[in-house]
């Protein structure tokens, strides 16, 4: 039989197939804390290149995973048992951009704030904003489904993809979904989104682009205690109100921050809450006197409201560089991702804590309090002896104190390999089969990022373990 | 509710073919096939979540008085069953400002065809936990599972919604509107659902040259075209129509041109059809692609 890699460099080209040790080992994970391995990473420019890499795999019967930037982190990206890693970072072209329409046509690879910056000059955005947008690729949103703080307001990724063309696990390459609404026969289109490279790998995405509020307000509160603040979370959107954005962070985050970026945040304050609410300046004047007076019914000590651009944008630079200040804390952190019902957060968070003190652990909580999604932050050296399994424990013990509170897995982030054995909590074995009727249905080949987000029963037999030392 | 009753009349193998009965406001059940009925009622409305927890049997109307009476709503078409306008999955007149039906399914219980009760998404309006079934419940006909029970979201009403028209061109009207609710257009006049504070309404009314109106036209029901927005001006030598601005649905007098369709698409349906109905028994003869 003709070599993976020689076949793959007829492919694609062979300057863009490469297999040297240092080379590879860029690619043997993703943000996550996972490790795997690749055998070879090519980068395919076209459809027509990714079609031909997904056959050659195919003809090899070996495992292949797309990526993004790599920047996941669920270990959605890591490559397992020498697979091969089909980098989408060259198909990075804005195809087309109808302003009228308000879609635009791109490669996989185009970096979800490029897209936003390139139709900045027509009004319009693309919604969904993760924390790595600068450099996380809309192919990888798409896999991820991935959120935002303005996702409150304006949905997840799976709300702005109109239309995919997709390289299907067995070559063929399709488009699901369309410009226009309703295409004939099921929401392909709906199923693929957050299917973690494992339904066929995108080649062009249509998105919808968001017009650009007229006015945005943007107001800091801070609290005496953490159940205030997530009270008024609560209170606000049952006040009828959905702002844009309902951001909160803790007291040792806060701290963090303030001492990184020195925005005058309140550093004694138990937590504060980012409240930014965009529109026409009616109902945002009248939203914001009434997010006042609730915050101040719920034990807000002080209200700041930004009084122009710029302290707009260090009100967001504290809550968007969290995770730098904290690397001045600790040297490594492992970001969880959990959702629980808006009323659990004072309950939730006091597990959390409660959880990381008894694993001897620094917590922090940054996180979209206005949909309920946690980020629990556990920040340590992971030079310390028997740190790890402590780390490990604790974020199990999250997960299932989330999932016990009503909530789920997983807001964001995503599954992969992180949250795989996971799945039962939420999932009975019948709800899982049925998952993985979709997975089979897309991918008859089980080759396409096979072993992630269903845990092995489910998975047909197809018995895969994480490596050990996955943690490190 | 009885969802474990529903399981096992759905899950009576031995009397073959089954279909679902809604209150036949969509077409009902397949002719000359056992029905079964979806539990109905209202489980729990939780209004500082936004969301809600009905039968699949639930009537839409009953759905809508009782989120009325909390201040919200659910962009549900007003007629029928919860589960039938999901299963049928269409989006009403409102879907430019409040997005399509599909969205609002956050976590479903449905019966297979095998009549186990199988959960599909989860109870948070953000969820990634495992793969988006829901999504290819809606619109599926009960082509694939019967829905059972189902949490969906709900959304606050507006302090004020009022329609409005003008002649003036509907891409132009579209444009100068931030983020209207709906824009309607019929070849010659174009209508526009604006949704907020009753100022911002006025002013945006008034700067985009907007007449108030009682409410929006009828729509012909003969059709409902699919088309990209960025075509819909292609209609304006069409009469007998109006069509959805910046969405692209057309309820139309006359039947679309028929489109092709891609066998692969199709091979990718039937491959989803035998994973989740092998022996086809469930609404046996719903063609997805013949609307
Ligand atoms: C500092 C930091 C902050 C973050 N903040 C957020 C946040 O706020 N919100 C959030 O949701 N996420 C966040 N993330 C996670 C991550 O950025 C997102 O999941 C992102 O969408 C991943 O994009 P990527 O291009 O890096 O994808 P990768 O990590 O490369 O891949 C992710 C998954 O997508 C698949 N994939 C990639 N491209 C394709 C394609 N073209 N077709 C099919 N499958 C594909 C991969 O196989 C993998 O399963 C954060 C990560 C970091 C490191």
């Amino acid at each position: 039989m003709s070599c993976l890699i020689d076949d793959l460099g007829v492919a694609v080209s062979p300057d863009r197939v490469r297999a040297g040790h240092a080379e590879l080992s860029l690619y043997r994970r993703d943000a996550s804390n996972f490790d795997g391995s690749a055998s070879v990473v090519c980068f395919p420019m076209t459809t027509a290149e990714v079609q031909a890499v997904v056959r050659v795999c195919v003809a090899h019967a070996t495992p292949y995973v797309a990526r993004g930037s790599g920047t996941g982190l669920a270990g959605g990206a890591t490559p397992l048992d020498g697979a091969v890693v089909v980098s989408l970072a060259k198909m990075d072209r804005i195809i087309s951009i109808d302003a009228q329409a308000r879609q635009a046509w791109v490669e996989p690879g185009v970096l979800n704030l490029d897209l936003s910056k390139a139709v900045a000059h027509l009004g319009l955005h693309f919604a969904p904003d993760p924390s790595s947008q600068q450099s996380c690729t809309i192919g990888g949103n798409v896999a991820n489904n991935s959120g935002g703080p303005h996702c409150l307001a304006d949905g997840v990724t799976a709300a702005h993809i109109v239309a995919l063309e997709v390289v299907l696990p067995e070559g063929d390459i399709v488009i699901i979904g369309g410009e226009d609404p309703d295409p004939d026969g099921l929401d392909l289109r709906g199923a693929f989104v957050g299917s973690e490279g494992m339904f066929g790998i995108a080649t062009k995405i249509c998105v919808r682009l968001t017009q650009n509020a007229p006015a945005v307000r943007t107001m800091l509160l801070d609290f005496d205690r953490v159940e205030d603040g997530a009270e008024t979370v609560s209170a606000i959107i049952a006040a009828g109100m959905v702002p844009a954005a309902l951001e909160m962070m803790d007291a040792l985050c806060t701290r963090a921050v303030e001492e990184y970026i020195h925005a005058g945040l309140p550093t004694d304050a138990a937590a504060i809450l980012l409240v930014e609410v965009a529109g026409l300046s009616h109902g945002l004047e009248d939203q914001v006197a009434r997010i006042i007076s609730i915050g101040k019914a719920h034990g807000a000590r002080t209200v700041r409201v930004a009084q122009d651009e710029a302290e707009r944008a260090l009100l967001w630079k504290g809550r968007k560089t969290a995770f730098g200040a904290i690397a001045r804390i600790k040297p490594n952190y492992y970001l969880h991702d959990t959702v629980v019902p808006r009323r659990k957060l004072p309950e939730v968070l006091n597990q959390v804590y409660e959880i990381a003190k008894r694993h001897d652990l620094l917590v922090m909580n940054v996180f979209h309090a206005g949909d309920g999604n946690l980020h629990p932050l556990l920040v340590f050296d992971k030079r310390e002896p028997g740190v790890m399994e402590r780390v490990h424990a604790a974020g199990e013990e999250i997960v299932r104190v989330s999932v016990a509170a009503g909530g789920v897995l997983s807001g964001e982030h995503g599954i992969g390999l992180e949250k795989r054995d996971f799945m039962p909590l939420m999932f009975s074995p019948v709800d899982l089969a049925a998952q993985a009727a979709m997975r089979a249905a897309f991918d008859p080949t089980g080759l396409a990022n096979p072993t992630k987000v269903l845990p092995s029963p489910a998975a047909c037999g197809d018995v895969h373990h994480v490596p050990e030392g996955a943690w490190i | 509710m009885d969802l474990n009753g529903f399981a096992a009349g759905v899950g009576d193998t031995a009397q073959g073919p089954v279909s679902i009965a809604g209150s036949s406001s969509r077409g009902g059940s397949v002719p000359g096939v056992r029905t079964v009925t979806a539990p109905a009622g209202i489980e729990w409305i939780q209004a500082d979540e936004m969301i809600v927890s009905c039968g699949a049997g639930t009537l839409v109307a009953e759905l809508d008085a009782a989120l009325a009476e909390i201040g919200q709503s659910i962009a549900l078409a007003p007629t029928g069953t919860v589960g039938g306008a999901l299963s049928v999955g269409q989006s009403g007149i409102r879907r430019l400002g409040y997005g399509p039906l599909r969205d609002v399914l956050l976590q479903a219980h449905y019966i297979s065809a095998a009549g186990d009760v199988v959960k599909a998404g989860g109870p948070t309006v953000k969820n990634v936990s495992g793969f988006d079934l829901c999504r290819l419940l809606v619109g599926s006909r009960g082509t694939l599972g019967f829905l059972g029970d189902v949490i969906l979201r709900t959304r606050p009403l507006p302090a004020v919604s009022q329609w409005f028209s003008t002649t003036a061109d509907p891409f132009a009207t579209f444009a100068a509107l931030y983020r209207p609710v709906s824009v309607l257009w019929d070849g010659e006049t174009t209508w526009a659902l604006l949704e907020g504070h009753a100022n911002d309404v006025r002013e945006q009314a008034a700067g985009a040259g907007l007449v108030e109106t009682g409410g929006p036209p009828a729509l012909p029901s003969t059709a409902r075209w699919s088309l990209p927005p960025a075509q819909l001006h292609m209609l304006s030598t069409d009469t007998g129509f109006v069509a959805e601005i910046g969405v692209g649905v057309v309820h139309h007098s006359i039947l679309q041109p028929a489109r092709t369709l891609d066998p692969a698409v199709l091979a990718l349906h039937q491959r989803l059809k035998e994973q989740f109905d092998p022996t086809a028994r469930l609404n046996p003869g719903v063609d997805l692609f013949d609307i």
